[in-house]
């Protein structure tokens, strides 16, 4: 039923599968990447956007140019896009939903006396 | 559920400020909308490539040809986020670009302007950006994620565009009688076309509305067409220099600014493709495609080979 709905409600940019275009371009072959960078030693590479590229060497070297101009990072990871698996949101309800009661996973849920002190 | 049901939730989402992500439901109008407007916005970084471009081998020093260089790097980076953001929403990078060179989308008519005078880099800078600025502010904050975080990268990188613009009409408002007479030239005339980037009037504007409840934009063309005006005034007496307008004056109970009528004819008539640079615009944008062409497939071709040679030696 969602399916449904979502398809007719495409606007006139083609078929669409699963909310994306195909993301290798026609024209010229080259795939869409995702890129993810390290801003600095010690923290996590970030997605930082999406770029065209003939290969993964084409595609480190096109991140560099576009999203590292201002010393923005030390550490480019690209991977294609098409290999990145994502969840749906329409499923948001049911993947989550474990997570909601179970609040005697945080800390705060346990009631000690304040001599304790921090713990 | 219904598409009744659908769009309430998705107007829920809009009403309390939670961003709509790609693979979320949408109606069709709200993913049109976007694709268009982010396309076009792309479409604008790039032809805006070419008038600044003109000036690239004939900057006046080392320094202002770096610069020039440098924030013509930006613009298209600013190009290519904007197209993964348009992406993103099921648009291919080929269809977006096809309907470019053959015309069929609008890019920013403030580029079907000559750039005839050095100046004209200051006043691009300063003015042109200046009013770009105000609307990418603005769209920081827009309900289409990837618009938006595309959107917080650019404003990030744009400020120094402004700055450099006005750093060099600052330079020539301090020079000899011919170069303050350049510098007055070129914002003569850009200012009224700078005044129409913010697109027609509210009363004219079929698609703000719409936009608006959708928070796609946060303020309607006049809103920030005011804003820039007042922040202009302000920064032009630094230059000792005026702005052709005979009706500009405070407006004390406004609290703003008036200014006089944006001659829209001019507007329509660049809109429509009857600028005095559209046809070349489109000329150069064609010609540069084709002539990458060659680029593009040895680019490919050489990829393919490496990964077959990768193959073999795995075998």
């Amino acid at each position: 039923m969602n399916n449904l709905i979502i398809k007719q409600y495409y606007g006139d940019y083609g078929e669409i599968e699963t909310g994306a275009a195909s993301t290798t371009s026609a024209e010229t072959g080259w795939p869409l990447w995702e890129v993810f960078i390290r801003s600095k030693q010690g923290l996590d590479h970030k997605h930082a956007g999406s770029l065209h590229a003939a290969d993964a060497q084409m595609a480190i070297e096109n991140a560099r140019d576009v999203y590292t101009r201002r010393m923005e990072g030390v550490s480019i990871w690209v991977v294609e896009s098409k290999h990145i698996t994502a969840s749906n949101p329409d499923e948001a309800g049911e993947l989550y939903e474990p997570a909601i009661d179970k609040v005697y996973r945080h800390p705060t849920f346990y009631d000690l006396p304040d001599e304790v002190g921090h713990m | 559920m219904q598409i009744q049901d659908f769009e309430k939730i998705f107007q829920g989402k809009i009403d309390t400020e939670i961003k709509i992500e790609p693979k979320d439901w949408m109606p069709d109008a709200y993913r049109k909308t976007n694709v268009r407007q982010i396309s076009q916005h792309a479409h604008s970084e790039v032809v805006g490539m070419l008038p600044e471009g003109n000036w690239i081998s004939r900057a006046p020093s080392l320094k202002r040809k770096a610069i020039l260089l440098a924030k013509v790097q930006d613009e298209a980076g600013h190009g290519l986020y904007l197209y993964s953001a348009a992406e993103t929403l099921g648009v291919s990078r080929d269809e977006m670009i096809e309907q470019l060179l053959t015309g069929k989308a609008k890019y920013s008519s403030i580029f079907n302007y000559p750039t005839l005078t050095w100046a004209d880099m200051g006043a691009v800078g300063w003015l042109v950006d200046g009013a770009a600025i105000l609307n990418q502010v603005m769209l920081c904050r827009t309900s289409y994620g990837p618009y938006a975080r595309a959107m917080v990268r650019i404003c990030k990188e744009e400020s120094f565009h402004q700055r450099q613009g006005f750093e060099i009409l600052l330079v020539l408002s301090k020079g000899t009688p011919e170069q303050k007479a350049m510098c007055q030239d070129a914002i003569n005339r850009w200012w009224w076309p700078s005044l129409m980037m913010f697109g027609p009037k509210d009363t004219e504007s079929t698609n703000s509305d719409q936009s608006m409840k959708w928070k796609i934009k946060r303020k309607t063309n006049d809103e920030l067409r005011q804003q820039f005006v007042d922040m202009v005034v302000g920064q032009i007496k630094v230059l000792g220099m005026t702005l052709p307008d005979a009706d500009l004056k405070w407006n004390e109970e406004r609290n703003h600014y008036d200014f006089g009528e944006i001659d829209w004819n001019e507007f329509w008539a660049v809109v429509k493709g009857n600028g005095p640079c559209n046809k070349e615009r489109l000329d150069a944008r064609n010609k540069a495609h084709a002539e990458g062409a060659w680029v593009r497939e040895a680019a490919m071709a050489y990829a393919e080979k490496k990964s077959k040679k990768l193959e073999r030696k795995v075998a």
